[in-house]
């Protein structure tokens, strides 16, 4: 066991797993944000907001959550400082753009902006609702809070951005994590890089809709 | 296709030795045919340094039909040049245009130093072999062909995976340096054969082992390797390698 973790095969089924779990956290993540488009004042997203933050279950699933994006982080992190070592000296002249795709090559800086993006967004959310509101025993609604926060259009920015990197991350990601597992074939792999590519758009453009129609008043 | 000449700049990495820092040097080459190869190309340029009494530039080459894998070189950013699915022995230089500038630089991999100019030492691969790239035969008589069935697709698959020439143009564009697609290659090779699975599991653990040792990085999925593979080994090969080390570890 020790010997498989410690591979540079192992490092990254680590990946790959942590990886897809974080997947499905954001399929999770995303369905309960969408009930803000029922635009009904948020009763709905509230009611959601509230089982998630109360369910016994979903809380012990959220102290596996953030093992998850710790192992997901820390793997990565072993792994590019291996694979720099792995070349001290570049090349003057290299044409990768010929043989892959740049957000392929480009998964830390990607995982970077996306983890930068993360701390600024718990600090918004997560931290407000687990622990100031506790704390101050306010009663503001999650609602309410995206209402105040999205009125800031450089937040709004930010967090599109965000989805963009997020974007392409997943966009490499998905197919990666299967292909790190060790499925691929010629009748499979075609179906996983369609899922992967309409999940990679879908998921961040239905977040990024969130902050905007909140901004916009579309959502009310 | 009819032959035109061409005049040409060329950045040359030279390097003396293992211990010394090397750098680029600039030189032109004139009429040279667009019917020549790379290697060709340098073989003239060399001629002309040995006439100016100048060290000619050391370079790997071997059977220069595109099968044994010893010319490797970094062509303007690409591994063996821009062409794909070829060796730097079978580029011509009708893929380049009159007045072009060319960089050419040797395999860049800490596992892979840089002997002399664009001579890197790939003794890695070997190491990596002697761990697990070979199958137990009997002694006695040689078997009557055909006793051992093999299905269609195993056997082309196999066949595929045993084109690797083991030549490292995945190593040298691959953003890791990373060995995987031939270490998959070679796995692959043996795993689809009933030849190959007494050392089934000792092979992938070991050949991995050596892999890791040796200092390649990782595979980030990028499939870099698989475009610029002279014989294009596809990077299916790396899933396998996966697949049978993940198995091999669960026993």
């Amino acid at each position: 066991m020790n010997r498989f973790l410690t591979s540079s095969l192992g490092k990254k089924v680590v990946m790959a797993l942590t990886g897809l779990f974080l997947i499905s956290f954001l399929l999770v993540h995303c369905g309960i944000n969408a009930l803000i488009f029922y635009n009904d004042g948020g009763v709905n997203f509230n009611a959601g907001a509230e089982f998630m933050g109360t369910n016994p279950i979903i809380r012990t699933v959220e102290i596996i959550l953030f093992i998850g994006l710790v192992l997901h982080i820390y793997q990565a992190l072993i792994l590019t400082l291996g694979n720099n070592k792995a070349r001290p000296v570049k090349y003057a002249v290299n044409a990768a753009a010929e043989n892959s795709k740049w957000y392929s090559r480009s998964m830390g800086l990607l995982g970077t902006l996306i983890l930068m993006f993360l701390i600024i967004h718990l600090k918004h959310f997560w931290v407000t609702s687990r622990f100031t509101d506790q704390i101050t025993g306010g009663h503001t609604t999650l609602f309410d809070e995206m209402k105040v926060i999205f009125s800031e259009a450089w937040v709004v920015a930010l967090y599109d951005l965000a989805m963009i990197s997020l974007a392409y991350h997943l966009l490499h990601g998905f197919y990666s994590a299967f292909q790190t597992l060790g499925l691929n074939n010629k009748k499979y792999t075609p179906v996983i890089k369609l899922v992967g590519a309409a999940f990679s758009i879908i998921i961040p453009f239905v977040f990024a809709m969130m902050p905007l129609a909140m901004h916009m008043g579309w959502v009310k | 296709m009819s032959e035109k000449k061409l005049n040409l700049t060329l950045k040359v990495w030279r390097q003396k030795n293992a211990k010394e820092a090397g750098n680029f040097i600039t030189y032109k080459v004139t009429d040279i045919s667009t019917d020549m190869s790379f290697l060709e190309m340098f073989d003239v340029l060399n001629e002309q340094l040995i006439n100016k009494g100048e060290e000619p530039i050391a370079f790997d080459h071997d059977c220069r039909e595109g099968i044994c894998g010893m010319c490797s070189m970094y062509i303007n950013g690409r591994a063996h040049g821009p062409a794909q699915g070829t060796t730097t022995c079978q580029l011509h230089m009708r893929k380049f245009k009159d007045g072009d500038t060319i960089t050419v630089e040797p395999w860049r991999a800490s596992s892979f130093p840089v002997i002399k100019d664009l001579v890197v030492d790939r003794s890695a691969f070997d190491h990596i072999i002697s761990a697990g790239g070979f199958v137990s035969v009997n002694t006695g008589n040689a078997q009557d062909a055909n006793n051992l069935p093999v299905p269609k697709n195993d056997a082309d698959n196999a066949f595929a995976a045993a084109a690797c020439i083991g030549c490292g143009a995945c190593v040298a564009a691959c953003k890791n340096s990373s060995a995987m697609l031939f270490v998959s290659a070679k796995v692959s090779q043996l795993a689809l054969l009933p030849q190959g699975q007494i050392e089934r599991e000792t092979r992938v653990l070991n050949m991995v082992k050596t892999m890791d040792d040796e200092g390649f990085g990782s595979c980030t999925n990028t499939g870099a390797c698989e475009a610029e593979c002279p014989k294009e080994i596809s990077v299916e090969n790396i899933a396998r390698l996966n697949r049978e080390y993940l198995m091999a570890n669960l026993k």
